[in-house]
Parts: C-alpha cells; sequence; structure tokens
C-alpha cells in the first residue's frame, strides 16, 4: 500500500497530476473574505427577493440601472467563451487550446452570474418563464431570453467534461467516457454556442438600438437590426478573449505559477487588436452618424446628451479615445502589444471602454429628458444592488478558485513550471 | 420599429392647455377610478404611481413677461407604441378597435423594457405591494384590478368604462361599435372643472374631437420621433407649443 506524503495538503489527491496547490488551510482562509462578501450578497438577495424592487435605488425613470449595465457589462467580457471556442474548434486555431478551458468557465461564470441577476432585476421572478410561453417575436429581449439561456445550457456542457477530469471523478469508468464523449461532439456545441451568442450579443445592443423615442440610443440600421445589434457583437468579441487572458493573469499572480505561456496570451491579444480595432472604426463612423443624422432629426444636438460631471462629455470621451482608439491601437501593433506592460494595460482599457459603453447605454440613456419640460435625473444604486452583484463576484471567485485548485483547466501549467 | 395601425375607431383626448388651470382634479379622479394604490412615499415622484400626472410649464421669462402652463399628461396610447414591440411576453398591446394600448398586468414579468422605451413616462412600476388605508379598500372600482408588486401600469382611457359604455349599448339596442359622443369618456374627462379635457372618436365627424384636432393650434408630445400619439393638445401660446416637441434653434413651431 503506497504511503500517505504528509508533506502535501490534505486534498492532494483531488489535484491535476504533476501541479502544486497551496495547503487546504490556507486555501480556505483566502476564501474566508470572499465567502463574507458573498454571504452579505446573499442577504440583499434575499431582501430583494422578499420585499421587492422597493429595497433597491430604482425607480420609474431608472427602471434599468447597475444590474442591467452590470449584466450587460459581465455578458460583453464572457464574450471570450464563445469567441475563443468558435476559433479552437471551428477554425482549427490549435493554441487556443491552452485557454480555451478558462474561456468556458469565465464564459460560464458571466452567463450564470447574469442569469441570477436577471431573476432579481425582473418584478415577478416566478414569472421568469412567460418569455417562453408567451414570447413576443418582435422583442430583441425575447431573443435575449431564448439565447442566454439556451447559451448557459450550451456553456454548462462545455464546462461538465471539464468537472469530469478531475483526478478523482475520471478514475469512474462512466465519468471517463462520458468526459471523452463530450469532447468529441464539443465542435458541435461551439458551433451552437458561437450561433446562440453572436445572436443574443447583437440583440443586447439591438435592445437599445430598437427604443425609437430615445435619441440616445436609437440607431438606424440594416433589415431589422440597428447598427448597435452589430457594435455589440464587435465589442463582445474585441474584449471578451482579452478579458480570458486578464483573469488567466491575475490568477498567475495570485497564486504565483504561470499558467497560460506569453505566446497563447499575444495571439488571444493579436485576435483582440483585430476585432477592438474593427470595432472602434464602426463605432467612430457610428458616433458621427448619430451627431449629424439621429440628433437632428429629433430636434435636439450633441450638447444636450451630457449633463455635469456624472453624465458629462468624459465618458464619451474615455469610452471612444482612452479606452477605445487606444487600447486598439496598441493591441494592432506587433511592437507595443509585445511588451507586457503596454499590453495588460491595453487589455484593462478595452474592457473598461465597453463596460463604459454598457453603463452609458443603459443608465445616461434614461437620465436624459426626452420631453423638452423634462429634466436630467441623476441615479446611483444603492446597497441591495450592489450587494447582489458582490454576491455573483464573490460566486465567481469561489468556483474559479475551485476549479483552479482541482481541475486540470490549463494543460501548459506543468510544462511552464518545471523546476 | 413597429408599424403605425390603423383603426376603424380611434379613441382620442384633446387637452386645452389654455383652459387647465392645474388644479389636479383629472389625478384625483383617475387615482380613485382606476384604483391606483397611495405612494409609499408620496414625495418622491420617480415612483410615486400616477397614471395621469400634471407638469408645470414655463416660458422662462423673468416679471412681466413670465408665463406658466399646466400640461396633464396621460399615456399617449401611441399609434405606434414603442412599448408594444419591445415587451417580450405580449402584456401590452395594441390590437383592439378604437387604439388603446392594453397593459395585461398578469401577464407582465417587470423587466421595465417598455418603461425605458416610452419617452412620455407615462409607464409605472409598482415597487411596493399596493396598500390602501384601512376602509379606503371599500372605495375600490368593482371593474378595475388591482395590481400587485412588480408588474408595469399605464392608463388605459378608463378602458373598464369603454366595455361599460359597449355593454349599456348592447342592452339598449344600439351599435356598441357607433358610441355617440360622450357615450364614453374618461373620469378624467369626467372631472375637469373647466371642460379643457375632451374624449372620443377622432375618426367619427359627429364626435368633437374630430373638429378639435384639426385647430392650427394643436399639437402632439414628441411628435418628430414618430410615436403617433392619440392625445392631442391645444394651446394659443407659441411658447408653450414649442415645448411640445424638441426643436433645433433655427427651426420654427410647428402649428
Amino acid at each position: 500500500m503506497e504511503g500517505k506524503n504528509y508533506n502535501l495538503p490534505a486534498d492532494a489527491a483531488f489535484f491535476p497530476e504533476g501541479v502544486e496547490r497551496c495547503s487546504l488551510l490556507r486555501f480556505v482562509l483566502h476564501l474566508v473574505p470572499i465567502v463574507l462578501l458573498g454571504l452579505w450578497g446573499g442577504y440583499a438577495a434575499f431582501r430583494v427577493l422578499a420585499s421587492g424592487l422597493g429595497v433597491t435605488a430604482l425607480d420609474d425613470y431608472f427602471g434599468f440601472g447597475l444590474w442591467i449595465a452590470f449584466d450587460l457589462g459581465v455578458i460583453a467580457l464572457g464574450a471570450g467563451a464563445f469567441f475563443s471556442g468558435a476559433l479552437r474548434y471551428l477554425l482549427n486555431i490549435d493554441k487556443l487550446k491552452n485557454i480555451i478551458n478558462l474561456a468556458v468557465i469565465v464564459g460560464f461564470l458571466c452567463y450564470s452570474g447574469a442569469m441570477l441577476i436577471l431573476v432579481l432585476d425582473i418584478g415577478q421572478p416566478l414569472r421568469a418563464w412567460f418569455g417562453y410561453w408567451h414570447p413576443n417575436v418582435h422583442s430583441m429581449l425575447t431573443e435575449v431570453i431564448f439565447c442566454i439561456t439556451c447559451y448557459c445550457l450550451v456553456l454548462i456542457i462545455e464546462y461538465v467534461p471539464l468537472m469530469l477530469e478531475n483526478r478523482q471523478v475520471v478514475k469512474n469508468r462512466f465519468a471517463h467516457a462520458l468526459a471523452h464523449n463530450f469532447h468529441l461532439i464539443m465542435p458541435l456545441f461551439a458551433g451552437i454556442g458561437a450561433f446562440l451568442s453572436t445572436f443574443h450579443q447583437g440583440s443586447l445592443g439591438g435592445m437599445y438600438g430598437v427604443l425609437f423615442a430615445r435619441p440616445y440610443v436609437f440607431r438606424d440600421g440594416f433589415f431589422i437590426w440597428p447598427w448597435t445589434f452589430f457594435l455589440y457583437i464587435l465589442s463582445a468579441v474585441g474584449c471578451g478573449p482579452m478579458f480570458t487572458v486578464l483573469v488567466a493573469t491575475f490568477m498567475e499572480k495570485i497564486t504565483g505559477r504561470k499558467l497560460v505561456s506569453w505566446d497563447v496570451k499575444l495571439l488571444m491579444g493579436k485576435i483582440c487588436g483585430v476585432m477592438f480595432s474593427i470595432y472602434m472604426v464602426f463605432k467612430l463612423i457610428d458616433t458621427v452618424a448619430w451627431i449629424f443624422g439621429i440628433l437632428p432629426d429629433a430636434g435636439m444636438t450633441f450638447n444636450q446628451m451630457f449633463y455635469g460631471w456624472i453624465y458629462g462629455r468624459w465618458l464619451l470621451f474615455a469610452e471612444l479615445i482612452v479606452c477605445g482608439v487606444l487600447p486598439a491601437y496598441l493591441l494592432l501593433r506587433a511592437r507595443y502589444r509585445e511588451r507586457p506592460a503596454l499590453f495588460y494595460i491595453s487589455g484593462l482599457l478595452a474592457c473598461t471602454g465597453v463596460v463604459i459603453n454598457r453603463y452609458v447605454m443603459t443608465v445616461q440613456t434614461l437620465a436624459m429628458p426626452v420631453l423638452p419640460f423634462d429634466r436630467w435625473e441623476t441615479y446611483a444604486p444603492n446597497w441591495a444592488e450592489w450587494g447582489a452583484s458582490a454576491m455573483v463576484f464573490a460566486y465567481a471567485w469561489i468556483v474559479v478558485a475551485l476549479s483552479y485548485r482541482y481541475l486540470p483547466i490549463f494543460p501548459q501549467e506543468r510544462e511552464l513550471n518545471k523546476k | 420599429m413597429s408599424a403605425t395601425q390603423e383603426f376603424r375607431i380611434k379613441w382620442g383626448m384633446v387637452i386645452d392647455l389654455d383652459k387647465c388651470t392645474g388644479c389636479g382634479s383629472c389625478m384625483v379622479a383617475c387615482q380613485a377610478e382606476n384604483n391606483v394604490a397611495p405612494a409609499e412615499d408620496g414625495l418622491n415622484r420617480r415612483r410615486a404611481l400616477n397614471w395621469l400626472l400634471v407638469y408645470r410649464l414655463s416660458n422662462g421669462k423673468p416679471f412681466p413677461d413670465h408665463d406658466i402652463a399646466y400640461l396633464p399628461r396621460p399615456c399617449m396610447q401611441c399609434g405606434k407604441p414603442s412599448c408594444v414591440s419591445v415587451c417580450p411576453v405580449v402584456a401590452t398591446t395594441k390590437d383592439e378597435e378604437g387604439g388603446i394600448v392594453s397593459q395585461v398586468t398578469p401577464r407582465c414579468i417587470g423587466c421595465r423594457y417598455c418603461m425605458a422605451s416610452c419617452p412620455y413616462h407615462a409607464r409605472y412600476f409598482n415597487w411596493h405591494d399596493p396598500v390602501w388605508p384601512a376602509g379606503m379598500e371599500k372605495t375600490l372600482t368593482p371593474d378595475v384590478s388591482v395590481r400587485p408588486r412588480g408588474v408595469v401600469e399605464k392608463c388605459t382611457f378608463c378602458h373598464h368604462r369603454l366595455m361599460a359604455a359597449k355593454d349599456r349599448a348592447y342592452a339598449e339596442g344600439r351599435d356598441p361599435e357607433k358610441l355617440p359622443d360622450g357615450a364614453y369618456v374618461t373620469s378624467c374627462t369626467e372631472a375637469c372643472p373647466n371642460g379643457a379635457i375632451s374624449f372620443g372618436d377622432v375618426n367619427n365627424p359627429e364626435h368633437k374631437v374630430h373638429e378639435l384636432i384639426k385647430s392650427p393650434y394643436a399639437f402632439r408630445l414628441l411628435e418628430r420621433l414618430g410615436t403617433d400619439p392619440q392625445v392631442w393638445y391645444v394651446s394659443r401660446r407659441e411658447w408653450v407649443r414649442r415645448l411640445g416637441d424638441n426643436y433645433l434653434n433655427n427651426e420654427p413651431t410647428k402649428g
């Protein structure tokens, strides 16, 4: 009988083959503040479900607030899953296999987290299934409901084989066979995922673009799709893979281990550079068309779109220039991209730019008066909204931490950390 | 963008802003007629339920040129409603003869997308459970359902009154699709002490509103956005009409 090695952590038998992890005590201790944060968020969620949305800072002007901006933001950042998946399985870019598992996990967390928030955000959570039962085929939100739930299922299907690959679980013959077969059909799910995700990323943008009585977001478009439909797809694929790289790098800093090689990160950065640059070209054209087309048609001017500091021009400047053109350029040019500091800063800026975009399209749209005798309103989320969002963050942290500790999600880890 | 739907009957409201004194009778009548629950915090205008809300308009000039007007704002029952096409669960529709935009509260999931789409702020969300002061529940209108927490509601042009008027016509052997002028009016119309609010079928030449909307002083709110409202306003004051829509500096006021 093999003797037990007491120098290894107590749960070492569950670690992926040939990798090191910290002691179980240290792992549990690091989770304590996260769990406390999650419990606070759980209490906020409970209050919302028990007492209704009256406990939030939302109101009749700001029917959408932090939660919708948060959902749209994380869904865009989670786009690394479908886009990297499509490149890996459909276009056969083999190198991406080294980061695809993390992309799937991040995507799953972003989507399941967004769905958790949506359950809180609708006034009648028990009627959430009405979206399927009484669908309005003309509503972009119907498409979002269908695609997000279906895609979340796809992500679960993509995540399950990863879980089955745990060193102990895989010893079970059924689990082993199931994981193997799931891997065989993964290109199919990558395809379905790419289709679903592309459409609902677009529908999320379309949701705003179709609001023809809200000049801040209304856009013309192609056939039934407003331009925002395409801009949301492009922005998501432009920042999503970079977000996955940032998460991987953050995990490397926390764990002190190399997880993904620099050349894989560079490849992801290059892909993002190309996609984000294409996005920025169209976004700038869209902004010009909005200023000189949509707004004058509505009897409004560019200056009317901003108010004070809270909804000031700096947001547009930050979104389009500092967090738009600048990171697009830095990621596109190899000589800048290859410098780690510039690489990571560009990634952070690109992700921030897309989140600003989701925020202003959600909140500033509603803050702006359309009736000439109405006035600007301002919105600040309260503890319940921050708490529920923190709950999702805690949930994501815990799942990532557990996945890293027990699942072989980084194929290069052993090689990169050879002593 | 949904297309404008045409109906043979088009219930419309015409509000003469030069007659409105801002007394608020219309708001009170609406509140009582439609079982609108008292707000938990009535001072919070962003959470108070007002199917019909009176706005105070000002020409912004100092004395002696200062002038004000009051503008009652019900749901515009838009010909091309921005709210209907966006609702994911068909909880708000515009498919009934007369063109009233319905709100199916038992089906509403409370996503508030319709509220985000409406530039008139005519839609209200039930942030809390409806609570009436003790005894007041006995005054509720039996023909109007109360709404629970978590759903959106809005002015329906007192749709239950339309049903009642049709029932009456059936009972009296008249054609319910040809209601005479005044057979069906909203509670705000009835309550206005100055007769500032007129109501009827704008497509029917026998109804007063048919002529009123042809006034050169008639206008609709935010017409250029393409919502095609079924509520008209009338004012002889140019500055009031100009506040009915957004204009660039060099554009003349319509009407």
